[in-house]
């Protein structure tokens, strides 16, 4: 038997692995992302749509809700056309006579702003109900998963459509409806990676050390949890842009004084028919983009923090 | 035995049952014949430790003796049965006391790459719970942690790496330093060099002896490797399919042996003497724990298995001055 055998062993076991610099995971990431040029070209799209949008106020040629400096007289002009008042309306006017540009510019701003809000908070929502249901088990996690069930068997516009019709307009009330018809998809994300990390003995020598459940759940478990969180986080994003967009089409999202993307499209699709495309056609192109870059930023986010798919 | 043993069992046994969903019920009702699953993972047993012991457990794998072992630590609550700690029932002490039993137990686990979470630094992964207990003030966290990596070993300086950028055998010291940072005085040890080279075992299994003596620290040594147990314990319990078969002193039971389950494992132990044997598995496969044989759960593969061995489990009995065994050859058969 070598146990038997083995002399006593020095106190500190030799050959220490070179400490690599703190920041190398972050650097490493970093690289791994920008080995696609797509994707770093689709994160500086993004963050480019992101720095014009939040800042409209500031760039955007009109305040398309100051009815003092909008005219009726202005409408429904062409691309390039130079106005009264001398000035270019670059993607022409829309049929109340705003800048179209101004108007994008604020649409996004508040386009974005709604996605995010409802992405962030879904996030939240779904990812304490997940991580408890994971923890938990039982008979709690059986009825929570249920209800995930039953959410996810419908399509997220019509949860969202119903909850509009009873809620009413609104920034708020349309957050409330994304968060909820979204929600689940986040729940059902981190459970399934929170039940595989709550096996793992680390998980039970917190439980030995007689650290609290809380502490356990969201300091030991959710570190684990984040990486698929974060990818399903950024598609889920350009998802409630687009639900967004789709319900403000549909004239049940935000009212007229607040126009987000989906409401400029709707305002211009009646004059699709008579010729005059840009009312429509511009604000469609500015939601494609956001919602594509996003969508490949999320793709190559997935491709880099799933360690199975990495060479 | 006059004085009171620093942890005790007490007719312990621990159930994992898999209860039946909507659909079995359902398809009950229409005749069919779903039964919930139930493992009896220990069965029974008791066991007492004395202050400073080193006691050795040994069986197959999925004899239930992992599930002891989480038991024993507070990780598991026992189905029935109870434990006691210096004599006091755990389950029905102060919440406060409760806490205080919990964490004198504390548990080295067998996968060194695991039981550390990936996230968290050294540092946080020794100095969490003594923090978060009060054993330590906020500024005095960075030595504290800095003694207990002295302690098992490591270099202070490691306090900022993460378990990946470890060795195995490194890795399991920080595991030990995580443990004795909320200063146990008793270490369940649940196969906790089985996944390191050889070398490194014999290092890991010197460190705990070497904490024995330094800090009077009492041991569960949970192992299938007999050579390890030899060397280390002071009294070794057999335990077969969630029973405990055989508890003897080292030196009398690798000596001889009393219950045929033991003969057969102690004949398979690799000596210097033997080299030249061919070596035998015990015979057959160990039994679902699912649906454990009738009578002596051992009695499908023991060569002296008779009658009453099908029918009626054994007691343990004392058959010497501290040694007790299941076994109805020692009644006269």
């Amino acid at each position: 038997m070598a146990v038997t055998d083995a002399g006593k062993t020095s106190p500190i076991e030799a050959a220490p692995l070179p400490a690599p610099p703190a920041e190398a995971p972050l650097k490493r990431f970093l690289s791994d992302f920008a080995d696609s040029r797509l994707a770093l070209g689709a994160a500086l799209l993004l963050a480019a749509i992101m720095i014009v949008a939040f800042l409209a106020p500031v760039i955007a040629p009109q305040d398309p809700y100051d009815l003092a400096t909008v005219s009726v007289l202005d409408a429904r002009l062409p691309p390039g056309t130079e106005n009264f008042a001398g000035y270019t309306h670059w993607l022409g006017t829309d049929g109340a006579g705003r800048d179209l540009l101004s108007a994008i510019l604020y649409g996004l701003r508040i386009s974005i702003s709604v996605g995010l809000a409802s992405g962030v908070i879904a996030l939240f929502v779904g990812m304490a109900v997940g991580l408890v249901a994971a923890y938990v088990g039982g008979r709690t996690e059986g009825l929570i998963m249920r209800v995930v069930d039953l959410q996810l068997s419908f399509p997220a516009v019509l949860v969202a459509l119903i909850l509009l019709a009873i809620l009413g307009k609104g920034i708020d009330k349309i957050v409330i409806a994304l968060v909820v018809a979204q929600w689940a998809y986040y729940a059902r994300t981190v459970r399934a990676s929170a039940l595989v990390e709550r096996r793992r003995e680390y998980v039970e020598a917190a439980q030995s050390l007689g650290l609290s459940h809380a502490r356990i759940i969201f300091r030991h478990i959710l570190p684990n949890c984040l990486a698929p969180l974060i990818v399903v986080g950024t598609v889920q994003t350009a998802h409630a842009i687009a639900l967004e967009a789709t319900l403000s089409f549909l004239g049940v999202g935000l009212p007229q004084t607040e126009p987000s993307l989906g409401l400029l499209i709707a305002n211009g699709f009646e004059y699709m028919i008579s010729g005059k495309y840009w009312i429509s056609v511009f604000p469609g192109l500015a939601l494609l983009l956001t919602i594509v870059s996003i969508n490949m930023v999320g793709d190559q986010l997935r491709d880099v923090l799933n360690p199975r798919l990495q060479k | 035995m006059s004085e009171t043993p620093i942890l005790t069992l007490e007719n312990v046994s621990k159930r994992f049952i898999r209860r039946l969903d909507a659909a079995e019920k359902l398809v009950n009702v229409f005749g069919a014949d779903r039964r919930e699953q139930v493992v009896h993972a220990v069965d029974d047993v008791s066991i007492a430790v004395k202050q400073g012991e080193v006691v050795g457990l040994v069986g197959e794998s999925g004899c239930g003796k992992s599930t002891l072992g989480r038991v024993v630590a507070g990780i598991h609550a026992p189905s029935e049965g109870r434990l006691l700690w210096r004599g006091q029932d755990v389950e029905s002490a102060s919440a406060e006391l409760q806490r205080d039993a919990r964490l004198k137990v504390q548990m080295i686990f067998q996968d060194p790459m695991s039981s550390l979470n990936p996230r968290m630094r050294v540092r946080d992964i020794v100095g969490e719970a003594p923090r978060v207990h009060g054993l330590v003030s906020g500024a005095g966290v960075k030595d504290y942690v800095d003694d207990m990596l002295l302690r098992v070993g490591l270099d202070p300086s490691f306090r900022d790496r993460y378990p990946h950028q470890f060795s195995g055998g490194q890795r399991q010291r920080v595991g030990i330093a995580r443990a004795l940072a909320v200063k146990p005085e008793f270490l369940v040890c649940d196969e906790s060099v089985a996944a390191l080279d050889v070398s490194i075992q014999a290092q890991v299994l010197n460190l705990f002896m070497d904490l024995r003596t330094d800090l009077g620290l009492t041991y569960l040594f949970i192992s299938h490797d007999l050579g390890v147990v030899e060397h280390l314990s002071d009294r070794v319990v057999i335990m077969y399919l969630g029973r405990v078969v055989e508890t003897a002193p080292t030196d009398e039971l690798f000596r001889e042996a009393n219950h045929p389950y033991t003969k057969a494992l102690l004949a398979e132990v690799p000596r210097i003497d033997t080299r030249k044997r061919k070596f035998q598995p015990v015979k057959g496969e160990i039994p679902s724990p699912l649906d454990p044989p009738p009578g002596c759960h051992f009695h499908p593969r023991c060569p002296f298995a008779f009658e009453r061995c099908k029918r009626e489990a054994p007691a343990l009995k004392e058959i010497a001055p501290g040694r007790h065994s299941a076994c109805h050859l020692n009644d006269g058969g």
